[in-house]
């Protein structure tokens, strides 16, 4: 079974957990400026919206890259950077309509999210369920479930 | 390890900016933040000097856990000599810049002297410089904010900045930071803009690493944050209703300070409380409340973010203040509200709104119109004083117009940013001020809560609830339930709850995350970041160790044990309604035992033998 990260904004307070976790993983320091996971703070709405890859199916950044350093991993459906091919060229960067490829200053290779391997430890850190790892052919369900909840005229919802 | 180990240190009469290596051998003693800058506070200036002046110095200090994952690693602390208080100041605040200080390499800022002219201090990882802040003076917090951030063209930038009022020279200035966090009590603010610094711009790419054991650091961590989670207060309460759920629980117990302290319980409570923030307005439909927000790393998540109606009073015609912006906390809704007798939540948080936007601290601005109103109602302040204000209790519009007022620098403003201290001497009331040392009290009445008024009268900064909140165990039942109207075992558990609280502090984490954790959950975070043998044990005994160090400083500064005592009214006018019905602080009777405890005089001075034992100069 393949799975998919689902992102819940409503229920994200803003805590970058999600963002320590991964740059600790994956840079060895808790280090937000490193993370493949970005928490957007709008203040005036009062919202806060976690957003990573979304692992396209035909990835903008795949197809741009001039030296194939992006490939999929078949097991978890993630495209990833192989570093030692990536030139850092940053035309992914610009590739992707998402701005989700990000160049990291300090290896000169460019980082994205490749869900830890089929193990993703923002999902891990977490406080609320805002991020979740669910069955790629289910991501709706949660969705689905709120709202018949919601609109369930047996129960008194507020 | 977890610290940068590296401290930098801002001239600000000279210019010049240098770094050294953090004293080893402190670090091990005094732990971080609150401790660790305490000392190199002792150590460097000289207690008794003028708080304004440039004699004195400002430290900005994170905490060994600050940065890192651990739940709350975001704190960081401002300690200085405080001009509403003249002994210790350390005021303590979550947001985002003490994680970022941490993660552009810092454990320290040490700031000395004056600047000769406004100047900001910008840090992007190594590089630091002091830059002009001509263009900013004058103006406040949140301006600052969208200028440097345009400015410098980071959206990422973080920013702790000084407003109108600590220009002003009102004495409860705070420094804002991430907009609505607060470093907010004793008037750090007005040190800050007395040293002609406007603001400090930080951005960090560093990260923070070298942690001692990664492993066993991350099981610690993940042990804490499943205690925090299965806790009903930091789980549920917290989140659901930040520190407001307070609100109608300690009115219940009779505990809820009221028109200056006369009265300790107050018919509005519920209009003003947690819950209120959830329900829906007559106007718009929308609650009070839009979400709750979290500071750096914590899993708890407290932070309000609320907007005003839009067709209240107090923002007609004004759009500023029509977005979402950081909502009520316990404290400032007591101070504002109950404290005055007026329940207008939409008043209330319009005033919050204010002083976020302009620095000051709603606990004090909010105690100080109390005892303006008392004055006013008793006929020693006129509606000429007052510059044409109806200054009654419960006068929303006064309320808004005093905090408009203390923003400006204009009109009796001049008169609200002395504090209430100041300001009832000045018109003949002084036994009218509610405050221990200077510092008003927050929002638990000594009468109903026994053991808080013994911390109020011996708190290092003055009447303050986060020195040693015993409000936890006398109210809440944490760790074990106390009997709030009994005086008896109170001088222990203020002991254990404020040596707790410094080592908490001390650390880099909140305070808050003490409702479900001992130093019991504490310890193995620290002892796995730092490495050295940090036991529960030791962290109780460094924070005794600072508690001393605290005193000593105070001592020096001309504190005597007739400073240890709570206003008079407190101590002889008995409660008049609620559970604590006939009671008066019994603080006198307490602090003979509290003395003795800590292994202090009867003059309340630490003894050869208990600064030995902890190993004090
Ligand atoms: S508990 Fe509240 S104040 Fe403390 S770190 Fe979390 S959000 Fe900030």
């Amino acid at each position: 079974m393949q799975k998919s990260l689902v992102i819940n904004p409503d229920k994200c307070t803003g805590c970058l957990q999600c963002e320590l976790a991964c740059s600790y993983e994956n840079e060895g320091v808790f280090n937000p400026s490193k993370s493949r996971i970005k928490v957007f703070t709008f203040h005036q709405e009062g919202r806060f919206v976690p957003y990573t890859c979304t692992q396209c199916s035909e990835a903008w950044c795949q197809q741009a890259c001039p030296v194939n350093a992006i490939t999929l991993n078949l097991q978890t459906g993630a495209k990833e950077v192989n570093e030692s091919s990536c030139v850092g060229c940053k035309v992914c960067t610009i590739a992707c309509p998402f701005g989700t490829v990000n160049y990291n200053h300090s290896s000169g290779k460019v980082i994205k999210c490749d869900l830890c391997g089929g193990n993703p430890k923002c999902v891990e850190a977490c406080p609320t369920q805002a991020i979740t790892y669910v069955d790629a052919d289910q991501t709706g369900l949660e969705k689905m479930r709120q709202w018949a909840t919601e609109t369930d005229n047996n129960t008194a919802t507020a | 390890m977890s610290w940068t180990g590296k401290v930098l240190r801002i001239n600000l009469t000279a210019g010049e900016i240098t770094t050294e290596a953090l004293n080893e051998e402190w670090k091990n003693d005094y732990l971080g933040s609150r401790g660790l800058a305490t000392k190199y506070l002792s150590e460097e200036i000289d207690p008794a000097c003028d708080p304004l002046s440039a004699e004195n110095k400002m430290i900005m200090a994170t905490g060994p856990l600050t940065g890192t994952m651990a739940s709350t690693g975001g704190r960081y602390v401002v300690v200085t000599k405080g001009p509403l208080t003249n002994c210790i100041a350390c005021s303590n605040s979550g947001g985002f810049i003490g994680a970022e200080m941490k993660s552009a390499g810092w454990d320290m800022i040490i700031f000395e002297g004056k600047s000769p002219t406004p100047v900001y201090l910008y840090i992007e990882n190594d590089k630091a410089e002091l830059l002009p802040a001509d263009e900013i003076w004058g103006t406040s917090v949140w301006h600052t904010d969208e200028w440097l951030h345009a400015k410098h063209q980071d959206p990422l930038l973080r920013i702790a900045a000084v407003g109108r009022p600590a220009e002003n020279g009102c004495l409860y200035a705070g420094i804002i930071n991430d907009l609505h966090r607060a470093a907010g009590r004793s008037g750090v603010g007005t040190v800050m803009a007395s040293k002609n610094l406007k603001a400090v711009a930080v951005r960090g790419t560093l990260g923070v690493g070298n942690i001692a054991d990664p492993a066993g650091f991350m099981k610690a961590v993940n042990d804490g944050k499943a205690v925090l989670a299965e806790n009903p207060v930091t789980g549920q309460g917290l989140p659901a209703y930040g520190t407001q759920v307070l609100m109608n629980v300690i009115n219940e117990i009779g505990a809820l300070p009221t028109n200056n302290m006369k009265e300790v319980q107050f018919d509005g409570a519920h209009a003003i409380s947690g819950e209120a923030m959830h329900e829906p307005r007559k106007s718009d439909g929308r609650p009070n409340l839009t979400t709750n927000a979290a500071c750096f790393g914590c899993t708890i998540a407290c932070g309000r973010i609320s907007t005003i109606d839009q067709g209240h009073f107090s923002v007609k015609n004004k759009s500023k203040y029509w977005g979402n912006s950081g909502g009520l906390e316990y404290e400032a809704a007591w101070a504002l509200g109950a404290d005055n007798g007026v329940d207008d939540l939409d008043a209330l948080t319009y005033c919050n709104f204010i002083c976020n936007e302009e620095g000051f601290d709603p606990i004090t601005f909010g105690a100080t119109v109390a005892a303006a109103m008392e004055m006013y109602e008793d006929g020693n302040l006129s509606k000429e004083q007052t510059g044409g204000i109806d200054f009654s209790f419960g006068s929303a519009e006064a309320l808004t117009q005093a905090v408009d007022l203390v923003a400006s620098g204009e009109g009796f403003g001049v008169d609200l940013a002395l504090g209430s201290k100041r300001l009832c001497e000045k018109y003949g009331r002084p036994e009218l001020s509610m405050s221990v040392k200077g510092l008003e009290f927050p929002a638990y009445d000594p009468r109903g809560i026994q053991g808080i008024g013994l911390n109020y009268a011996t708190s290092n900064r003055g009447a303050c609830h986060v020195r040693g909140y015993t409000v936890a165990s006398e109210v809440l039942g944490i760790p074990e339930k106390t009997d709030p109207l009994t005086a008896e075992g109170k001088p222990a558990l203020v002991k254990a709850f404020q040596d707790a609280t410094a080592a908490v502090d001390s650390a880099g984490i909140c305070l808050f995350t003490t409702f479900a954790w001992s130093l019991d959950n504490i310890a193995p975070q620290v002892e796995a970041a730092c490495g050295g043998g940090w036991s529960p044990e030791r962290l109780a005994e460094t924070g005794e160790r600072i508690w001393n160090m605290e005193r000593d400083f105070n001592l020096k500064a001309g504190f005597t044990r007739a400073d240890d005592n709570l206003p008079e009214r407190l101590r002889t006018e008995a409660a008049k309604t609620g559970p604590a019905k006939g009671l008066v602080s019994k603080v006198e009777e307490m602090l003979p035992e509290y003395y003795e405890l800590r292994g202090w005089d009867s003059d309340g001075v630490p003894t050869a033998e208990t600064r030995k034992r902890l190993g004090l100069s």
